[in-house]
């Protein structure tokens, strides 16, 4: 791959129907080896096949079962003029409906879904190295508070704006604070801090984007009935 | 056993199929792997640590899986559905009360919809903590992401075809959410419903996305999504030598 590429001069006229002078170019290799490896390699046949044979087996039988015992849900006929009452998305949208619950449609059904898409679409552009010196290292004190610093304006901004208190939003977002925190404070190698003093800045904001998601999800399915209002799942049922 | 299978994979028209012998030589199981359409996009060998279940319990081919069983189940589905009001909700009471296993067939397409929407973001999960979207594989990820996204349209469409309340309110809810996009949000909304409400031609569109248009997406992507981790060497393993977390016990 260092060595430069070889200049070929292109054959024209008469020249081009005569024997090719080029028959073959060896490019160095570009990809990751596949078969150079010195750690245990099996037979892909058997031993993946029948693994994912398995596995699919298993997830059919498993959706066999739900099908068989749980009816998919069939209401009346659509109504444009008969509401229901909570309206309610299929659950992966539950999580966004939660959102709109504090925040203008426009924030919460637009921009923040579309950050939240265009943000994992570009984490692998910026987490590159493997090796790379962990968060704490360097210049501890100023790092500290700029870390607070940004987590108290992520705070006061998702509470400013919100028409309702923020709890759901602020819970995962302190948590998370917290766990990056932690080894910020108490300089350990070891266990759980040393863990968490080795994970990167991506590791927390999609650590924040999944606790956040998971959180307002589960309120929005199980802990709203009519009108959004809070109620518990096992008093009034899932609606 | 042996011999019957000999018997049964030794002759000619067998042979004139699979072209190759009973696969109990190294030399059969590979033929066994790259002289199948199907089974040809994974390598003759695998790394051992890359096929444990712990690693990535197979969510990539379970997703694969639940889309193979929507498929079946749909177009099936497809053979009692008019895609028009009101025909869309009495055809639903048929597949009920008139279709033989109707219940089941409507049954198993909702539980593997929800699954595969369920299983395709544990899959997204899983990659991301494994750290598999660095360099080369970023863009993969990228197209991960929009599956993901294709995903959950997917199962958006196919919520508002049953044609009751819980689909024309739970679509409307989408819809309305859509239509706050700041300057493009009305013409979105208007182009997604074929109109400013949600009525037949919603219906009608939903269904085309969600019958064809859409599946066709996910399936050139995923072909890409599957080809790339095949060119890049099979699924994302951190080296073995890392000397940090545990090192050689990862």
């Amino acid at each position: 791959m260092s060595d430069p590429s070889p200049t070929f001069r292109p054959e024209e006229g008469v020249q081009a129907r005569e024997v090719p002078v080029r028959l073959l170019v060896v490019q160095g290799e570009q990809r990751p080896a596949v078969d150079a490896t010195d750690e245990p390699v099996v037979m892909t046949f058997p031993h993946l096949v029948v693994r994912e044979l398995i596995a699919f087996l298993a997830l059919s039988l498993l959706l066999v079962v739900c099908a068989l015992l749980f009816d998919a849900p069939l209401e009346s006929m659509a109504d444009p003029s008969k509401a229901m009452n909570p309206m309610k998305a299929p659950w992966y949208f539950l999580g966004l409906q939660e959102l709109l619950h504090y925040y203008p449609p426009i924030v919460a059904g637009v921009i923040l879904p579309g950050a939240v898409v265009v943000a994992l679409a570009i984490v692998p552009y910026f987490d590159i190295n493997l090796e790379r010196p962990e968060f704490w290292e360097r210049r501890r004190a100023s790092k500290l508070a700029l870390t607070v610093a940004v987590f108290g304006l992520i705070s006061s901004l998702l509470a400013y704006a919100g028409q309702h208190p923020v709890w759901p939003l602020l819970g995962p977002l302190w948590f998370v604070g917290a766990a990056m925190l932690l080894p910020g404070v108490w300089s350990r190698r070891r266990g759980l801090v040393g863990w968490l003093a080795r994970r990167s800045l991506p590791f927390w904001i999609f650590a924040w984007f999944l606790l956040t998601a998971v959180t307002l999800t589960v309120i929005g399915v199980f802990f709203r009935g009519p009108g959004w209002s809070f109620t518990l799942p096992w008093r009034d049922g899932i609606w | 056993m042996s011999a019957l299978g000999r018997l049964l994979t030794g002759n000619r028209v067998w042979r004139s199929i699979v072209r190759h012998g009973f696969p109990d030589s190294n030399r059969n199981r590979a033929l066994a792997v790259f002289s199948n359409l199907f089974l040809h996009v994974h390598p003759v060998k695998v790394r051992l640590r890359a096929i444990a279940f712990s690693r990535t319990f197979f969510l990539g081919g379970l997703a694969a899986a639940c889309f193979l069983i929507l498929t079946i189940t749909g177009v099936l589905l497809m053979l009692y559905y008019r895609p028009s009001v009101p025909e869309a909700y009495d055809d639903m009471k048929d597949l009920e009360f008139v279709v033989s296993s109707g219940v089941f067939l409507r049954n198993l397409h909702r539980w593997s919809a929800h699954a595969m929407v369920a299983i395709v973001f544990l899959h997204m999960v899983r990659v991301f903590f494994a750290g598999a979207y660095r360099p080369p594989r970023e863009f993969n990820w990228v197209i991960g992401v929009v599956l993901f996204v294709t995903t959950i349209l997917l199962s958006y469409t196919g919520y508002l075809l049953p044609w009751d309340q819980l689909a024309y309110w739970g679509v409307t809810v989408g819809a309305n959410m859509a239509g706050a996009t700041p300057w493009i949000g009305e013409d979105t909304r208007f182009l997604l419903l074929g109109g400013t409400e949600i009525g037949e031609p919603a219906l009608l569109r939903f269904y085309v996305l969600h019958c064809v248009i859409l599946p066709a997406v996910l399936v050139v992507l995923v072909a890409i999504h599957i080809w790339r981790v095949r060119k890049d060497g099979g699924i994302y393993l951190p080296p073995l030598d890392l000397s940090r977390d545990g090192g050689g016990k990862r």
